[in-house]
């Protein structure tokens, strides 16, 4: 690299690799080094590359507290052949799956490294998350019992604030649990599912039921990231990245918008500048947003400028977002059906490529070009996006 | 101005560096109380706002914290509305600088602010840092860190490599260069104490407390508008090692080596290195691994045996060889981070100032 030509602008990433896990509740048969190797070479399998072509491994995972390890990417260094590389651990709260992805496409798109792999995962067998995230911290206001206890109060703003009818979190959880059957790496495969049973499920947070949360997962999401040279080389058509952001704000602070967060916001028109997307309703074929409640599917609809203030409960509605709608939206089965917390957000990312590489199965939408990968985390105050798409940027 | 000798194509500088007195305990301070003072004194010294910043990285660590994301605490303290671009890696502030710096080769970026902290005073750092092993062969055994250095440190005795007059003199010539440090927790003269862990001594060991520190980095043109000697970061690589002892030669550290081959530390001699060296033992390891000879001067600051901010630790390496280059007192600086059980990750950079 001494020698290396100094050129202007960024180096195009592309999307030539990904793998993921079956995602269940519990991966007993498999050790955390086993579940990440497995995503990993499941994605060096899909660009046909071998751990030699892999200049640097970008890992990231919410809190340790979930697994019970300290950093463990010094643990997992083996496992992801990384040993004599560079590894960088990137934890950005829920966002991370999407922050992790964006760290190792810079270490690309600014001419660092050729070849990157990416992998996020979380094992939330070895412990309880809810109350992992829920330790009592002095002169600071509790979470309380998890996240749902955290969300659920905002989600009502939305329906007061909107006038939304309270049957549009069912008919996300209906639609994202009936997309997650033509997914077979979704943790939740519910094939007696009923619009009834999502509706007579038990309050778990009011608004928000027992239906209408994620579930907790073993998983892990990997992908190989490289410069134009190398998707050159890529046996299968690459995913291409047209913009990529993050951004982040207090958790509390007066005049904070928890139903539409500013952040959100400005991170979405960052990633549609760069992109040159003007009108995302319909410049967008596709999006993988992170729903971990359903109801944040209408209100990130809000949020990411596919609807105006008050109107995203009715793409929701009128089915715009279904799978065959002209909006899809978590054509995987999203949060709502997987939810190894750390690779959420990634598996995010990852769907939007598969989407725009056409390799997306039974859930792919027919002809997608452009799909939005989006992920959140914290008191809905850490965001990253990217937004890929099938031919190389022109900018 | 010199080119290049690692990846990157863009001229990156320290421009600033700030950090808190290290002490034992912190009882009446957050980690976002102990940080502000940190993060203001930077700012200050470039005249900027934090709506200026154009990206923020952090390092941290919720074990010591004894909470899950503790980090978002911490970003309250740095004012992040409106929004901010901003990351976070759960690592020593060493390697979010590497994060804003690779930001900052995008060009996406011409200003970063790295900020790290660690508060060890309120639990027992040495059982803390267990939970970071092998979680299914290691961890389960509680071989703390001390212990881990202490089968390092024999390896170099056995090998001829040092003896402990040796490691006393690391020590002790350390806790004199912190005689000049007003931050540093320890210095002056430290007796080396009985056996904590045979072959270490108390003397060998860093003290253990709590602390903070925060960087400024800027490309190009406006690192000299906001540095008079801007300590240009001529080279960066990190490298990791495998995780089990028993598979490495404790008494060398190839991936120091090999981030400091690409960080082109070998191309013309340094003057200066800073060295994150928690045990005495750890510098014969690092002065090998980077062929330092006499004539370079090892760890002005007191280093990691004067004060170890776990989490900040690595990054007040960088920041204090930076601020040799902005003074004068420094040409060309190695500075150098770790990570891990016996230096299983390492970090080294190389920083120059313009020719006077």
């Amino acid at each position: 690299m001494s020698n290396a030509p100094r050129h202007s602008g960024k180096e195009p990433v592309a999307v030539v690799g990904i793998g993921q896990t079956k995602h269940v509740a519990a991966r007993r048969d498999v050790s955390i080094a086993g579940l990440v190797r497995e995503a990993a070479q499941r994605a060096l399998l899909d660009a046909e590359l071998t751990w030699a072509d892999i200049d640097a491994v970008v890992i990231g995972k919410a809190p340790d507290f979930f697994e019970g390890v300290m950093m463990p990417e010094l643990y997992l260094a083996d496992a992801l052949g990384a040993v004599g590389k560079p590894m960088l651990r990137v934890h950005t709260a829920g966002s991370v799956g999407g922050s992790t992805a964006l760290v190792a496409a810079n270490l690309v798109a600014g001419r660092v490294h050729g070849t990157v792999l990416t992998l996020a995962f979380e094992k939330q067998s070895e412990s309880n998350a809810m109350w992992g995230l829920s330790l009592p911290v002095p002169f600071q206001q509790p979470l309380l019992a998890g996240a749902g206890g955290f969300f659920a109060p905002h989600v009502r703003a939305y329906m007061r604030r909107t006038g939304a009818p309270d049957s549009v979190g069912s008919l996300v959880a209906y639609k994202d649990r009936r997309n997650a059957l033509k997914n077979p790496f979704a943790h939740l495969h519910e094939h007696d599912i009923t619009l009834e049973k999502v509706q007579a499920a038990p309050m778990l947070w009011d608004p928000i039921r027992y239906s209408e949360t994620c579930p907790s997962s073993d998983g892990a999401c990997a992908m190989v990231l490289t410069d134009r040279a190398g998707a050159a080389r890529s046996p299968r058509p690459p995913a291409w990245m047209h913009g990529g952001a993050m951004r982040s704000e207090p958790t509390m602070f007066a005049g904070k918008d928890f139903v539409s967060p500013q952040a959100g916001k400005d991170c979405a028109a960052d990633v549609y500048r760069q992109a040159g997307i003007s009108d995302p309703r319909r410049e967008i074929d596709a999006v993988e947003m992170y729903v971990p409640f359903s109801w944040y599917e209408p209100m990130w609809l809000e949020n990411l400028g596919f609807a105006a203030e008050g109107e995203g409960w009715k793409l929701t509605e009128s089915g715009v977002t279904e799978l065959d709608g002209d909006l899809p939206v978590n054509m995987s089965g999203g949060v709502l059906s997987t939810n190894p917390i750390g690779a959420s957000g990634m598996i995010r990312f990852a769907e939007a490529a598969l989407q725009v590489r056409g390799q997306a199965g039974e859930h792919q939408v027919a002809g997608a070009r452009r799909a939005l990968g989006h992920a959140y985390g914290g008191g809905s105050q850490f965001f990253s996006m990217w937004l890929v798409g099938a031919q190389p940027p022109t900018t | 101005m010199a080119e290049h000798t690692g990846p990157g194509t863009r001229d990156v500088a320290i421009v600033a560096f700030g950090q808190t007195d290290h002490r034992r305990t912190s009882d009446e301070l957050s980690e976002v109380e102990m940080l502000m003072p940190v993060l203001h004194e930077v700012l200050a010294a470039t005249g900027l706002k934090t709506s200026d910043i154009g990206f923020t990285c952090s390092g941290s660590s919720d074990y010591l914290a004894g909470r899950a994301f503790s980090f978002t605490m911490a970003l309250d303290g740095v004012g992040a509305w409106p929004p901010i671009s901003e990351s976070h890696v759960e690592m020593d502030g060493a390697w979010a600088l590497y994060e804003a710096w690779v930001k900052l080769q995008t060009g996406e970026a011409d200003t970063a602010l790295v900020y790290s902290y660690g508060k060890s005073s309120p639990g027992s750092v040495r059982d803390v840092l267990t939970r970071q092993l092998d979680p299914y062969y290691l961890a389960p055994l509680w071989p703390d860190s001390v212990a881990l250095a202490a089968l390092q440190a024999q390896a170099l005795i056995d090998a001829g490599d040092t003896d402990e007059p040796a490691l006393a003199g690391v020590a002790a010539r350390s806790r004199d260069a912190a005689r000049a440090n007003s931050r540093a927790q320890l210095g002056g003269s430290v007796p080396q104490g009985d056996y904590v862990v045979r072959p270490l001594r108390t003397g060998d060991c860093p003290p253990i407390g709590d602390g903070a520190a925060a960087v400024i980095l800027a490309a190009g043109e406006r690192a000299r508008e906001l540095c008079a000697r801007p300590a240009w970061i001529r080279g960066i690589d990190h490298r990791i090692e495998a995780h089990s002892l028993g598979v490495r030669d404790l008494t060398d550290s190839p991936s120091t080596r090999l981030a400091a081959e690409r960080a082109g530390a070998f191309l013309r001699p340094v003057d200066t290195a800073e060295l994150h060296a928690p045990f005495t033992s750890q510098e014969i390891v690092l002065r090998k691994a980077l062929r330092l000879g006499d004539e370079v001067t090892v760890n002005p600051s007191g280093g990691a045996l004067t004060a170890n901010p776990v989490m900040a630790a690595g990054l007040i390496r960088l920041g204090e060889a930076a601020a040799r280059v902005h003074r004068g007192a420094s040409d060309r600086a190695l500075a150098h981070a770790t990570s891990g059980p016996c230096l299983q990750q390492n970090l080294v950079a190389v920083l120059e100032g313009d020719p006077r």
